[in-house]
């Protein structure tokens, strides 16, 4: 099932009543959602992704816009119309219920033509228990199990109905490290699986990558980017993306393109730059510098972190926006630590530049790095 | 009005409407009454509006007596039954075996039909011409006179209405200091322990400062309660209680409105209001005190 | 702060002792401490539980005395050598023990349904539906909170006797179902069920009704419990209202029965049977309370404190 939002707008009156101005939550969303992916709307705290979801979902109701599941106008319809399973991120499972019933409880509400008999019924939640392997708990209750089994739980009430899109909020957050990493691959497994369309909301750049066929990162209720994960990782739109996604995240650089050439200080790092001259940020991934005695970008060296199959250098660089850069080489390149300084040339196509006002990228498709001598 | 709004207030529609006709409307009506001079019930007329039911009832020997007996009860039953509900908390408190079966005891009374209760009371008391009763041998065994609580003198007969009183609010005030004391934090018990304090000096020194918001709370709960004392003081005093001198404030309200004297609704309404003024001062206070920080997690 | 300074010596000289030689003794000392400690709470505690079982071993003892020995007891004897049950046969055939017993049982039973569907309606509109004016009548429910009994009861008793409702059941119980604050305490505690749940079962597509029922109200049980509880005790020991608009015998409850036995029952003396009478109605709430004590007692704890 295609998902279209068109338009998709919604305000709240802002709490703080002297101010007249709504809050807007969801700021004209438009974009589409190709049937059987797993799409995540990715964004910190409080920039609209659950409001975006919750709408998708039916549990609220947009101020401005529609939403369409194929070909039909879903905008108005309340959320068990919808053929939606949902799943919370403290999971919402009911604690006076066994597993078993929690998972039939959706079935024992459908009504009229849709209505089950009881084999029927126990059938699909055996299956859908099977499907997320906790067909060996039924009969616990959700304070008898681990965070991890409590979800498996939640997502097989979800998928139960055999929902048209599966929706997921915040669901790994509750759960430990390790946890975290098993349960999402299990999740991209289930939906594999099924083929159902399944919107992931989270704040983790780095769950959103791993899993998802695409990624809608947002800002402040207004969405900044779409794509496939690497394609947004490898070409950012603008600074807040770019140092939204990537652990360990982008180094910023003030800098200044002079004659088709970036400055950062009074070094020129990189030309062959096809655009006017300008005050920059330049941006540079951590795995973008090569160690270059001869390399034009100077750093104060500062630490030295060893973590096996690389090394991270930390230093410092005075035009940098941030505190320390943090770049990460191949282990197998010995670095010289005696030294005060080090130097890098920079892979261009880690290097992004930012327009200083409006954040926006500046397309340099030709460029090269500098090195000196 | 939106599909939502009615909603919610269908839901609440039968609230709404026993608390519309069984107490909105009943203040509006009290009110009026209280000011309509000589109603007559039989032919629903009164001949003018005043103050002079008010008058009446603070001139009436019934209500004074009833006002002197209340506030005797209040100024008695209030300090001492909260005194000892502290002193046997604190003495569950230190034990652990028995200690439930001993709070399933004390609980007891709260479950009595008061009335029922009221009479063993009565006869334990009572002094006949056939058997003295049994707390009058106590009395006799350790060379006192005996008398008759039930008939006799006003202090015996005040003096079993206050024991019976606080018989029957031990529970609560029990339950409730019980529950306080287990629910302070037992890092403070440790850290004092280790300093050496004794134990006599933990228990004013910290127990009672923190669950000082229950006990006052517990006092003014008490106060308000034993301003409306009544069917305790019928339950060992029988129905009459004018007769015995005996009558409570709220005694007074309902012999006023159906009973010996019958049918005064008016005079009934202005002493109503005058408890109700009592009791209101009380309230508030008790929301002032609650405002207060507390220091207990339950809040 | 002197204070403190002054409890410092103390405690060195309590810390030598165990340190030093005496060790064994000086423990064996605060253990015997701690136990005379304990025995005096025990004793202190043994006689409040004296004082509050007695008049239940009194009524009990009394109620199987037969009417000549209880008479004849000068003394009042402590115990009896031959009990007897005829009191309890008269207790139900002489006085209409069985008819006061039934209307309370009838009584209890439906104005705590009502209660119940009132409350809970009331306190899932307040926690859980957004609707016009909400904020406000909440407040109002709350003020009311404040309004003693004695003030309405006036004006009910002139209500249910101009509707004619004197000596029934409808009259007995309309005005005794509603319960302000048990809506307030039942509110909170919906409230603390958090939001995904509702949102959950929204998306399962279940009604509001359906989740107040299945979901809310099961996750609520203890709180529902709790009011049960009290709603019965209440009722059952009720008797202000059922003697003002009761004086039929045949809508008596056990409270207005027990009174009516004293004064016009069995003779002013027969005080045995009376005694039966008097066990018999406060044998079910003291069951009940056997039963469910830990229940009963937590409910009333939590009511208490939040009231």
């Amino acid at each position: 099932m295609k998902i279209v939002l068109e338009n998709l707008t919604k305000k709240y009156p802002n709490r703080n009543r002297k101010i007249r101005e709504d809050v807007v939550a969801v700021d004209h969303f438009n974009f589409e959602i190709p049937d059987g992916q797993l799409v995540s709307l990715l964004g910190p705290s409080g920039c609209g992704k659950s409001t975006a979801l919750n709408m998708i979902c039916g549990l609220e109701k947009p101020t401005g816009g529609k939403i369409y599941f194929g070909d039909d106008d879903v905008t108005l319809l309340p959320p068990e119309k919808r053929g939606v399973g949902m799943v919370f991120q403290s999971y919402a499972l009911y604690p006076h219920l066994t597993v078993r019933k929690n998972i039939m409880f959706p079935l024992e509400n459908l009504k009229g033509s849709r209505k089950l008999s009881r084999e029927e019924m126990n059938r699909k939640v055996e299956e859908a228990a099977r499907l997320v392997q906790i067909d060996d708990l039924m009969d616990r209750r959700p304070n008898e199990m681990s965070g991890g089994q409590q979800q498996r739980v939640a997502i097989a009430r979800a998928l139960v109905k055999m929902p048209k899109v599966l929706l997921l909020d915040e669901p790994l957050s509750n759960l430990d490290a390790r946890l975290r990493i098993q349960t999402r691959e299990e999740i991209r497994r289930i939906q594999k699986k099924t083929g159902i369309t399944t919107v992931f909301v989270t704040h983790d750049q780095e769950e959103a990558m791993s899993i998802s066929d695409r990624m809608v990162v947002m800002k402040s209720g207004v969405l900044q980017q779409i794509g496939k994960p690497q394609d947004i990782y490898d070409s950012p739109d603008n600074l807040f993306v770019a140092r939204f996604l990537g652990n360990p995240p982008i180094n910023v650089f003030e800098g200044r393109i002079r004659d088709k050439v970036l400055f950062i200080g009074e070094d020129p790092v990189a030309d062959h730059i096809e655009a006017a001259d300008q005050k920059v940020y330049a941006g540079i991934r951590p795995e973008g510098f090569v160690l270059d005695e001869n390399g034009p970008l100077v750093c104060r060296l500062k630490s030295l972190e060893v973590l096996g199959r690389d090394t991270s250098i930390v230093s410092a660089h005075d035009q940098m926006a941030g505190t320390q850069i943090r770049s990460i080489i191949s282990a197998e390149r010995a670095v010289d630590t005696t030294g005060r300084t080090v130097s890098f040339t920079v892979k261009p196509n880690k290097l992004f530049l930012f327009n200083h006002e409006t954040e926006k990228r500046i397309p340099a498709e030709g460029m090269q790095a500098v090195r000196k001598g | 009005m939106d599909k939502k709004s009615w909603k919610g207030w269908l839901y609440l529609l039968p609230a709404l409407i026993f608390l519309g006709v069984f107490m909105l409307y009943p203040m509006a009506d009290v009110l009026v009454y209280s000011f309509e001079e000589g109603f007559n019930s039989a032919s629903q007329s009164y001949s003018g509006t005043g103050l002079y039911n008010f008058s009446y009832v603070l001139h009436d020997p019934y209500f004074l007596q009833a006002l002197k007996n209340t506030f005797i009860l209040v100024i008695i039953t209030v300090p001492v039954s909260t005194g000892m509900a502290l002193l046997i908390s604190a003495l569950l408190c230190s034990i652990r075996k028995l200690r439930e079966f001993f709070q399933t005891v004390f609980f007891l009374p709260y479950v009595t039909n008061t009335l029922a209760v009221g009479l063993v009371f009565m006869i334990l008391f009572k002094k006949t011409p056939y058997s003295d009763g049994f707390v009058n041998r106590i009395l006799h065994f350790f060379g006192g006179n005996t008398v008759d609580f039930i008939e006799g003198p006003y202090w015996a007969k005040m003096l079993v209405m206050c024991l019976y009183t606080i018989w029957i609010v031990m529970p609560f005030k029990i339950l409730i200091l019980t529950s306080a004391m287990a629910s302070v934090n037992p890092d403070y018990y440790k850290a004092a322990r280790v300093d050496g304090t004794s134990s006599l000096r933990i228990f004013w020194r910290i127990t009672i400062p923190m669950i000082s918001p229950m006990i006052s709370y517990l006092v003014i709960t008490g106060f308000i309660g034993a301003f409306k004392a009544y069917s305790d003081e019928v339950a060992i005093f029988g129905t009459n209680l004018n007769a015995a001198g005996m009558n409570t404030l709220v005694g007074y309200i309902y012999d006023m409105l159906y009973g010996d004297s019958g049918g005064y609704p008016s005079y009934a309404s202005a002493a109503a209001l005058i408890l109700f003024a009592i009791v209101f001062t009380i309230t508030v206070m008790n929301l002032m005190v609650r405002k207060k920080t507390n220091y207990l997690s339950e809040g | 702060m002197s204070k403190i300074k002054n409890e410092r010596p103390t405690h060195q000289k309590s810390s030598a002792v165990s340190q030093g030689a005496g060790y064994d003794a000086a423990g064996r000392k605060a253990a015997g401490r701690g136990r005379l400690k304990k025995v005096i709470a025990g004793i202190g505690l043994s006689i409040w539980a004296l004082i509050v079982l007695f008049p239940f071993y009194w009524m009990i003892l009394t109620s199987v005395k037969s009417y000549g020995s209880y008479n004849s007891e000068y003394i009042p004897k402590l115990f009896t050598s031959s009990p007897t049950f005829e009191n309890y046969i008269s207790a139900f055939t002489q006085v209409p023990l069985a008819r006061y017993f039934l209307n309370t049982v009838i009584f209890t039973v439906v104005t705590t349904a009502l209660m119940l569907t009132v409350v809970v309606l009331a306190a899932f509109a307040f926690a859980r539906l957004n609707f016009y004016g909400r904020d406000l009548m909440f407040t109002l429910f709350l003020a009311l909170m404040m309004i003693p009994n004695e003030l309405v009861i006036i004006t009910n008793f002139v209500t249910i006797t101009n509707w004619k409702m004197r000596n029934t059941y409808a009259g007995l119980i309309l005005p005794s179902v509603l319960s302000v604050f048990y809506i307030y305490l039942l509110k909170e505690n919906f409230e603390q069920v958090p939001d995904e749940l509702y949102k959950a079962a929204k998306v399962d597509g279940t009604s509001d009704m359906k989740y107040l029922l299945k979901v809310l109200l099961p996750i609520c049980r203890p709180t529902v419990i709790t009011i049960t509880i009290l709603k019965v005790i209440e009722c059952w020991n009720s008797y202000v209202w059922p003697r003002l608009i009761t004086d039929d015998q045949n809508y008596f409850l056990v409270s207005n029965g027990i009174q009516e036995i004293r004064e016009n029952g069995f003779g002013r003396e027969n005080i045995p049977a009376m005694m039966a009478a008097v066990v018999v109605i406060s044998v079910p709430l003291i069951i009940l309370f056997l039963i469910f004590h830990r229940k009963i007692m937590a409910g009333v704890s939590r009511g208490g404190i939040k009231g």
